[in-house]
């Protein structure tokens, strides 16, 4: 049966790791690479690593860097931040990252997700998608960071976001984003019935409940959180034997190299 | 031992290269087909299009030599994820299109082979076996390993088929013909299990 992956995510600006409320309020959280290490040595099922700084200054992402990362990673790692053309997609992948996650580009090139599922195979493409809740109801789609509003409602943009051969929907509520106060259940849940590709369910998680909740309730894929592994104890080793003792089909970590 | 990657321009190479470095063997990056002659193991790796990577191991004059040194010489291959697709004789990704023919079989998108959940079929999921394949020696039945894929390899003889994922439906995991071994999951984002088989690999020796 296939596992519901528990995630972390790096937010990545300047030179190290940060978090915030809300896309706001960041936080430095210390250096990636050593961050990259411990997960990696933690054999975590996933790394998801954003740079949040590249769309907002224009910058290409940092593949030097990239490269120093993948080096420690041997689990799948997911790389964004400032993509907005086939060559960056193809040096990151050169770089050693296995996916990548197009965000603010898409809006004003929805083709690049077409181009580069064809040439790179939807499984590399993870579509991201930050999104505010209006006062009215419904939900807004954001970008650059959270600071611009798109005039997208989520469920048409993650369709068609779908529809032109992205892999996966990396799914972010704003407001929950670092409020550790649980996942926006209602968003993953109306996401996760619009498209036929995974739902990975981002911002909020505060407990291992709140994972449980939002994949047996909202029926996300796979669940990302970030503060709460950099500010409780909890861990993603502790989230996965939550969530199994909840029934949930989660990864068991191979340990059968005590016979070579 | 030397072993080859083939830079056919589509595969995520920086990883499995370091994979097998840090098992003590001297992986190369095959940017030529000439490279193909010198080395012990040749490993096709690739995420992308089936169609598309067809046309750059055509383009390339990777086919050719892939068929003679493998198809005839009898060098040992490992195949990854489109990589392992390509060995069949024929995929259905990007329009019919031929593949290089060592496993004889079909690729085919996962809803034509009956499956009705998620698609791509993304993340860890148990990789069966019910006789142990040399490929496998040390990894128990149903270990996790990491899968990313819409189509999947059909095998027309079921004596090729060494392994099997369950989703819905079940889907090769594994294939092998003497020398040639495929694998849909991704060994070198597969952490310790993946380390294993790539070793196994490595140790395999053909008689």
């Amino acid at each position: 049966m296939l596992k519901v992956r528990v995630i972390p995510t790096l937010l990545w600006k300047g030179l190290g790791l940060v978090k915030g409320v809300g896309f706001d309020s960041w936080r430095r959280v210390g250096p990636v690479l050593p961050a990259v290490k411990v997960y990696n040595a933690r054999d975590v099922d996933e790394l998801i690593l954003l740079d949040i700084n590249a769309t907002l200054e224009n910058e290409w992402p940092d593949h030097d860097s990239v490269n120093d990362f993948s080096e420690e990673c041997a689990v799948p790692l997911t790389v964004g931040g400032g993509i907005s053309s086939l060559e960056q997609v193809l040096a990151l992948l050169h770089s050693g990252a296995d996916k990548i996650a197009v965000n603010s580009a898409a809006y004003a090139d929805p083709g690049l997700i077409d181009a580069a599922a064809s040439r790179f195979g939807a499984q590399c493409v993870v579509a991201s998608i930050d999104v505010r809740r209006l006062d009215e109801g419904g939900y807004r789609c954001f970008s650059h960071a959270g600071t611009q509003d798109t005039g997208r409602e989520v469920l048409a943009w993650a369709r068609e976001l779908a529809d032109r051969g992205a892999g996966e929907i990396l799914l972010t509520s704003i407001e929950r984003d670092g409020s550790m106060s649980g996942y926006d259940l209602a968003l993953v849940e109306r996401v996760a019935r619009a498209v036929e590709i995974p739902v990975i369910a981002s911002g909020g998680a505060g407990s291992y409940q709140h994972m449980i909740d939002v994949v047996q309730q909202a029926g996300a894929s796979a669940v990302a959180a970030a503060s709460i592994f950099h500010f409780t104890e909890l861990t993603p080793a502790g989230a996965k034997a939550a969530m199994q003792s909840a029934c949930i089909p989660v990864r068991r970590n191979f340990v059968g190299e005590a016979n070579p | 031992m030397k072993i080859a990657i083939v830079n056919y321009g589509m595969g995520n190479l920086g990883s499995v290269r370091r994979a097998f470095e840090e098992l003590g063997a001297e992986p190369l990056i095959a940017n030529h087909p000439s490279a193909l002659y010198d080395v012990n193991r040749i490993v096709l790796p690739g995420v992308g299009a089936f169609a598309e990577g067809m046309a750059h191991l055509d383009q390339g004059g990777w086919s050719d030599t892939l068929r003679e040194l493998v198809g005839e010489q009898g060098k040992p291959l490992l195949g990854i994820c489109l990589g392992m697709q390509m060995l069949a004789g024929e995929g259905h990704e990007g329009g019919v299109t031929s593949g290089l023919g060592l496993i004889s079989g079909q690729v085919r998108r996962l809803d034509a082979l009956g499956c009705s959940l998620r698609i791509p079929h993304v993340g860890w999921n148990e990789v069966c076996h019910a006789e142990q394949d040399v490929l496998f020696e040390g990894i128990p039945s149903a270990a996790d390993f990491y899968f990313v894929h819409s189509y999947a390899f059909v095998p027309e003889q079921r004596e090729h088929l060494i392994a099997s994922v369950p989703y819905d439906v079940d889907l090769t995991a594994a294939v092998r013909r003497d020398h040639v071994f495929g694998c849909q999951f991704h060994p070198e984002k597969s952490s310790k299990a993946g380390r294993r088989l790539l070793r196994n690999f490595l140790s395999y020796s053909p008689c």
